[in-house]
This record gives structure tokens, sequence and C-alpha cells, in this order.
């Protein structure tokens, strides 16, 4: 790679360890060493399903909220964090700075500076990862990264026909031009579009396309009533032991995701009827139940070098160690939908030397409980590991003994960009009680058939 | 951080023209608007007149002056007062109380509003003859009376030495300022006993508690809140520990004050564990803890069920002593203070009994048993650590909680006290603050009432 690159380039670029020009903890930038970025901790709202507890609040107060129950756990009052990075999936326009806007609703210091991130339901993750590079290269010392979304604060917009018409009294100059555009409207202007959750080149929703996937790797309805199952009774003993005192802090009237259903059975899974790919007649097995329900919430996660935290007497639970972005081809029905982590997992574990089976948690988001199953039996599949990923030998199966094991989407909720951040707290908590060295795998789903797969290993 | 209304309606209108006026005609209580302390303040307004012919009027006089005040031995006729301090120290017969006594009623009239006296006398058990100890409790009888007369947010408060404790200690030195203070304004008719030559003064009287890490317990909202935002007012950085369900309004309380949050259940078995963990690896240590979270279920015994009862217990008093072990366990160990000063609060009602609070009485008088018997473990010759621990008992405060009383209830429950008032959150919070400062160090296993003088149980 040196030799391709250009002398002004080489200057910037990794320069050779025993360069005399290189001071010892120089940043890795500017010639020094790559370093470890560690999660310190995280903080989220309770999740609320949509149009309930939360129909009230804005992306902004929800985003706040879970900054401000961060900046109380770790003392940031008046700390200059070097990055703030968040997104929300589904916002108006008028939020374009939605991240830096609700940083000065906090108590960090005002010259925080924040960016936006957007990448559907993997926003979280790609926030905290991109955050983590920097502070592995010595651009950031702190940084907070997560994610919020709330379908009750979606943006109502006008439909195309009836902002033609808007733009073109906008730009009228004179009264004639004016009534000549105020002419054009029609009653059919008056109905609003809300955002959807349907892929823009199929039009069909999520559940549809997962329902697909589904049905072609064969997950029984059994098989998904059963992950639901483990992910709300997980959950609730989470919850119970009180493993979430250090990561939630209630908003408004909730102190626990809604979403949650303690006592909920394979007999009340089983009744539901099926809510996706009711085309498959018979064969439908996805339901309410074993997917997620539209979710509002935020949540962050507390980024930064082991010296920064050491400074400040805060806790390292884990090294963020690597992340990798994966998309497929799903709009000619190639691949599932949501199948992106499948391949993007491959050339993570390659790049790391890692199998499959090499990890002490895996948390895999349960965008639906067809969605987990369908990757897992990807993974242990002969053909898919050879034709697609291009693999000797299959990935493997997975301890499931190690899946989730503290529930996941099908029982907190998802509120899209809030995922990453929920993921990535919970299992730097669950590597940090593990002990050191312990791994975690991460895989996320997205919108637009893409996803982002992360290695966090415990402190 | 919760607000509590800055003074009821009726004492609001008494104190407007008007309202003065026909409260008068009426024969109506008329509550005073309490001088309150603000950071700056003068500590006295007026000059402080210093009464009796012992020691501890010498001492008095000394640090009073050190204090820039204007001190005076002898009144005249132009003198009005912020402050008498009057010394029976000497006292060795009931008689002996006369001379000190009646100059102190002479200048009763030209003391201003929220004025403040201050008996000083010695611990009457500290004597077994009969005339010593008749003239010591005699100062108690004639002070407790004296408060009832007060008038204009005036107070009257004493000061209990230990046999061989003189004034000049920096414990009664300390007991003399925050009585002699605004802190104390809802302080009336009561005793501090200083029973040692322990503690110390403040190199900055504003920052009395400048590098101390302070547990503070149910910070989430209410006198908790204000006690947080006291503490770290004096210099204290706050650990607010609250349950989890209270964690939104916890952390707004601890992002004012820059502090750091625990959401924590107290009732935890291993709530102790994770407090001092959070100190030890936040704030690398620990000197003060406030034992303030508590909960009421209110039902006559008759209609109590286990539920009710054994959480009052749990929470108020159990938790507290469970805590408590971890923390005195720990001592000497790096992270709790040598001198570590604990502070819990009590409650009137465990004094007084109160209907429908068998609950709340029996673990508020426990939490009074629990501070006298571990002042006893906490003293240089107790097993368990070194530093104080004391409680606080308010009285009618205006909180949330009480708020939510019937009117009429209200009405007649924030009257029953010598100031015609209820208390602030901020006016138990001083005398915590007070209490967990080195200031207080020669006093411990006390428990101090914070109810302007409230008839219950007085």
């Amino acid at each position: 790679m040196t030799e391709k690159t250009s002398p002004t380039s080489a200057n910037i670029s990794a320069a050779p360890q025993d360069s005399p020009r290189i001071a010892a903890g120089q940043p890795a930038i500017a010639g020094g060493e790559v370093r470890q970025a560690v999660i310190i901790g995280g903080n989220r709202t309770p999740f609320a399903r949509s149009h309930g507890a939360y129909a009230q609040a804005t992306n902004k107060d929800l985003l706040t909220s879970a900054l401000n129950g961060l900046i109380a756990r770790f003392g940031l009052q008046g700390e200059r964090i070097g990055e703030v990075a968040a997104g929300a999936v589904i916002k108006h326009s008028k939020d374009f700075n939605l991240t830096r806007e609700s940083v000065l609703g906090t108590s960090l210091d005002p010259a925080t500076p924040a960016h936006e991130v957007q990448i559907a339901c993997a926003t979280g993750m790609e926030a905290i990862g991109g955050l983590a590079n920097k502070i592995r290269l010595g651009q950031l010392d702190s940084a907070i990264g997560g994610g919020v979304d709330s379908i009750s604060d979606a943006p109502i917009v006008f439909n195309d026909a009836a902002r033609a018409v808007l733009m073109e009294l906008n730009r009228a100059r004179t009264t004639q031009d004016r009534i000549k555009a105020v002419l054009k409207f029609r009653p059919g202007h008056l109905a609003p579009e809300a955002p959807g959750t349907e892929e823009p080149r199929t039009g069909l929703s999520m559940g549809e396309h997962q329902a697909r996937t589904t049905h072609q790797w064969g997950i029984t309805r059994q098989a998904q009533d059963e992950l639901a199952l483990a992910s709300h009774h997980h959950l609730a003993a989470a919850y119970d032991r009180g493993f979430f005192d250090d990561l939630v802090t209630p908003f408004g009237k909730l102190t626990r995701d809604n979403n949650l259903r303690a006592d909920t059975t394979l007999e009340k899974l089983g009744k539901l009827k099926p809510a996706f790919g009711r085309f498959l007649g018979d064969e439908a097995t996805m339901t309410a139940g074993n997917s997620t329900p539209l979710t509002d919430g935020a949540s962050t996660v507390l980024l930064g070098s082991e010296e920064w935290a050491a400074e400040r007497g805060l806790p390292v639970l884990a090294d963020f160690v690597d992340f990798e972005t994966g998309a497929v081809d799903f709009v000619d029905g190639k691949e599932g939908l949501l199948m992106a982590p499948a391949y993007a997992l491959s050339r993570l574990l390659q790049r790391q030397g890692l199998s499959l089976q090499d990890f002490d948690y895996y948390e895999i988001h349960e965008a639906f409980a067809g969605t987990v199953l369908s990757t897992l039996k990807a993974w242990e599949d002969e053909d898919f590991c050879r034709d697609q990923l291009g693999l000797d030998a299959p990935l493997g199966a997975i301890d499931r003994s190690k899946l989730n094991v503290n529930g996941s989407s099908l029982a907190a909720g998802h509120p899209f960009a809030a995922t990453g951040g929920r993921i990535t707290a919970t299992l730097a908590t669950m590597l940090h009680e593990k002990g050191p060295g312990s791994l975690g795998l991460i895989s996320v789903c997205a919108a637009g058939g893409q996803g982002i797969v992360a290695i966090v290993r415990g402190r | 951080m919760a607000k509590a209304p800055q003074t009821d309606t009726y004492t609001a209108l008494v104190n407007q023209p008007l309202g003065q006026k026909i409260a008068g005609a009426l024969g109506l209580p008329r509550p005073a608007v309490l001088r309150r302390y603000e950071p700056g303040q003068t500590l006295v307004e007026g000059s402080v007149l210093v009464l009796g012919g012992g020691h501890a009027a010498d001492e008095a006089a000394a640090v009073l002056l050190d204090w820039g005040l204007d001190v005076r031995r002898q009144s005249a006729p132009a003198d009005r007062y912020g402050a008498v301090v009057a010394c029976y120290d000497d006292a060795g017969t009931p008689a002996d109380l006369s001379a000190t006594t009646l100059q102190l009623g002479a200048v009763q009239r030209k003391m201003g509003p929220s004025a403040r006296v201050v008996t000083i006398f010695r611990d009457p058990l500290g004597s077994d003859r009969p005339a010593v100890r008749a003239a010591r409790r005699g100062v108690e009888g004639l002070t407790r009376s004296l408060a009832h007369e007060m008038r204009r947010g005036a107070t009257a408060n004493g000061i209990v030495l230990g046999e061989d404790t003189a004034l000049s200690a920096p414990g009664a030195t300390g007991a003399l300022r925050f009585l002699l203070s605004a802190k104390s304004a809802f302080v009336s008719g009561q005793f501090i006993p200083v029973s040692s030559d322990a503690g110390a003064l403040p190199r900055d009287w504003e920052k009395p508690l400048a590098g101390k890490v302070a547990v503070v317990t149910g910070a989430a909202r209410g006198i908790g809140a204000a006690i947080a935002a006291t503490l770290h007012r004096d210099g204290a950085t706050i650990v607010g520990v609250d349950v989890p369900a209270a964690g939104e309004a916890l952390a707004g309380v601890v992002n004012s004050l820059a502090g750091t949050a625990l959401q924590l259940d107290i009732t935890a078995a291993d709530a102790g564990e994770r407090i001092l963990a959070h100190c030890a690896e936040r704030h690398g240590r620990l000197d003060i803890v406030v034992h303030n979270a508590g909960i009421t279920r209110d039902k006559k015994l008759a209609n109590m069920d286990a539920a009710r009862w054994d959480s009052v217990l749990a929470v108020n008093i159990e938790s507290q002593l469970a805590m408590n072990r971890v923390f005195l366990a720990a001592t000497g160990q790096g992270v709790v203070a040598d001198e570590l000063r604990i502070a819990s609060l009590a409650s009137t009602s465990g004094i007084a009994g109160n209907a429908g609070q068998t609950n709340y009485a029996a673990s508020k008088a426990g939490v009074m048993g629990m501070v006298s018997a571990t002042a006893e473990l906490m003293s240089p010759t107790g097993t368990a650590g070194g530093g104080t621990i004391n409680a606080v008992a308010p009285g009618f405060i205006e909180t949330e909680m009480t708020a939510r009383m019937p009117m009429a209830t209200r009405e007649v429950a924030r009257r029953l006290n010598s100031l015609q008032q209820g208390g602030r959150p901020v006016d138990v919070a001083e005398a915590i603050a007070y209490l967990v400062s080195d200031a207080a160090g020669g006093t411990s296993g006390a428990t101090l009432r914070v109810c302007g003088q409230g008839m219950m149980g007085a």
C-alpha cells in the first residue's frame, strides 16, 4: 500500500514505528500506534410502543433525555465531549441538526460538536463504530454515539402533487400567477403522506420482505414463537434482577419498555393471526407476536480512550473491536431484504481471524424472529456459505443459550436508530460481567438491504 | 428539582398591611417570614449580647468578635440585638440562673425579626449533685419556654456542653454558629449536645464541605433534592441515589449539581457495596452519607397488612442498618473517610407518634435508636471506624407530600408550632449540612428536631 501512495499522503498515513519524528503517545492519525476505543457505559429511555406513552414526545425530547441520563450517570456536566453522533430514521427536515440541538439542551459543554448519522435500523451501530474508529486513530478522546426514533413524532408531508402546486405558488411573482397556482389545488391534495416502512424500490413492507425470506429458509411458526417468548422472558428477568439499573433512565411515566410481556406464553403467541405474508396462506408464520412493533425511544453509548476514562475515574466495560457494513441485492429478489449481516459477518470474521463459535454472547437484533432464525440457518447452510459467502465450510451453528440472553427487540421494541445503542451498551455490560477477554457479536439488519455486524471484547 | 411552595398563602397574606391588621384584630396567628441563609449573608443582623459570668461567656465573646460581629457584654438603651448568647456554664444551683435570665428578659423586646437566643449550659447528667443537675435542667426549661415566647420568627435554642468541653471547642463553636445563623431558621426550642473536642472549623465558612464526597439517598425530589443542593452549595461532590423508577428526576437534580447519579433500590442486598464501589471508582472517596430515602404506607394498625408494615421498615430503617454495616466495615481501607459523617432522617412522628403511622413511627424511632447506638461504635472507644452519626427529625415541612394533605388538616398542622408555619425542605437540608460538617464533629448520636418547636412530642 505504501508504494501506491503519494509522498504527501505517506507523510500523514502510518509512518514506520521507528521513525525518529514520531513522539511517544502520538495519535495514530499522526503516525503513532492505533489504540483501543473503550465502551464506558450507556443510557437509554425505556422504549414505548408508538402512539402510546411517548405520543407527545419529540425525537429531540427523547434524545435529550437519554443524553441527560448518561451525563448524570457519568458526571459529564460541563464536559467537552470530542463528538456526539446520533440520528433518527424518521425525522422532520427541520431537525437537520437533531443531535447538535439535543446536545445544546443538556449540561454538556456547548463546545461539544455533534453530527447526524443515518443508515436505517443500523444507524446507532454506524454512529458508535465510526466514533470508535476516530478514537482508535487518536482524533477523539471521548465520544457519545446513539440514536432515536419516534413514529409518534413522524413528519407528515404533502403528497407530491400538492407539493408541486405549493412550489409553483412559492415561485409565483405576480398576483395572476399566484391565483393560477392556487386554482390548481384539488381536494386530493389534502391527503397527507405519512412515512411508512415500505421499501421504495419494491413497495413491499419490511414484514412482507421478511415473510418471503422466512418462508424460503423454512422457518417454522413454532421456532419463531419460541424465540419471541424467550426474548420477553429474558428481558423481564434482566429488569427484575436490576441489570438495567445502570442502563436505562425512566422517561415520562415509563420505567420499563412497555412492549414487554413478562407473562406471555407460547399458547398466547400461538393464537395470533399471521400479520405478514398472508399470500402464503396456511404457510404464513409471521405474526404481531414474533415481529417487532413500531416503537419510540432513544439510546446513547459513552466511548473513550483508556486514558480519558482513567483520568475521570470512569469504568471500562469493553473494547469496541471492529465493525463491518454489508448490503445485498434484494430488489429483484436475489437475496432477502434483511440478510446483509450474514454476508458482512463472513468478512468481519475473516479479517479478525475468528470463527463464529468464538463468542461468549450473540446479540442478533430481532427485527423479526424470522430474521434471526433465517440468518442463523444461513450460517449453518453449506450451499449458502459456499455459493454466497465463498467459504469452504459453513460458518456453523451457535450455542443458542448464548443468544440474546437479556432479551432483544421482540420484547424491548425497536425504535429504529436507537437499537444499536441499546444492544452495544447491553452487550458491553454483559461482557464486563463475564470477564476480560470475553467476546460478543452484534448483528443488526437494516432497510435498503443493508446491515452492520460488530465485535465487542469484555474488559 | 422539585419545587416546594415558597411560603404558604396564609403567611403571605398576614405579612401584607391589610392582612396584618385583620389577623391582629381577630387574634389569628401571625407567622413571620423567616430569614433564611444566602451565601455572603451577614451572620447576625444587629448586635450580639453575651450574658453570663463564666468561661463560656468570655469564649463566646472572643469567637463572635473573631467573626466580625458587634459584640456587647452589657446592654445599652439604644442597642438592637440580632442575638443573645446566655451562658449558664457556671450555674451551681437554680438560684444562679436569676441574674442572666432577668438580663435576657430585659432585652427581649429589643431583638429584631428572626433574632436568636442561644443558651449555653452543661449536660445535666454530667453532675450527680442534685443542685447542679437541677440548675442545668432548669436552663432547658427556661429555653423551651422562651422559644414559645419568641415573636417575629425569632428562635431560642441551647448548646449542651460536656463536662470537660469548652465553648471554644470546634464542635461547640460550630453549633453556636449554626444556631446564630439563618441556617437554623426552623429550629427552635432545641438543644445541640457537644460532648467532645473532636471536629474542626472550616477554612471557609461558605464552603464547609469543600473536597468532600457526599452520598444522598432519595435525592430525586423533595427534601432529598434540597439536601443534595445544599451540600453541593457547601462544596461537596454529590452522589445522588434513588430508585431506578425515579431516575429521570434524579438525573435532573444531579445534572444541576455536577454530581453523579446511581439508580439503586437501597433495600437490595448489595446496596451498600454498590454505593461504595461507585464512590471508589468515580470519586476515590466517601466522606458523608445522608440516609434520606423513606416511604410512608399509612394505615391504622387494625387495617395494617404485612406489605405496608414490612416495606416501611425495610426502606426506612433496615436498609440504613445494612448500609452502615458496609460503610463502617470499610473505614481505614482508603475510600471511606476516617471521620465518616452519617446523617439520617428521623421524624417527629417517631417522637410523638401519629395515628395511622405505627409502621412509619416504628421506623423513624428506630432511626434514632440506630443513631445513638452507632455513635458508640464510631466513638474513639468504639469498634467501628471513626466519625459521627446524627439524625434530623423534621416536623411539618412544605413538600409535594404534605401538599397532598387535605386542606384543613394541612392548615392546622402547619400552625401547630412556635413559628406558626411549615418549614421548607431547605430547613431540613441546612440542619443536615451542619451535622455532616467537621464543625459538628463534637456531636454524635443526637437527634436534632427541625420543627419550629412543634407541639407534637415537645
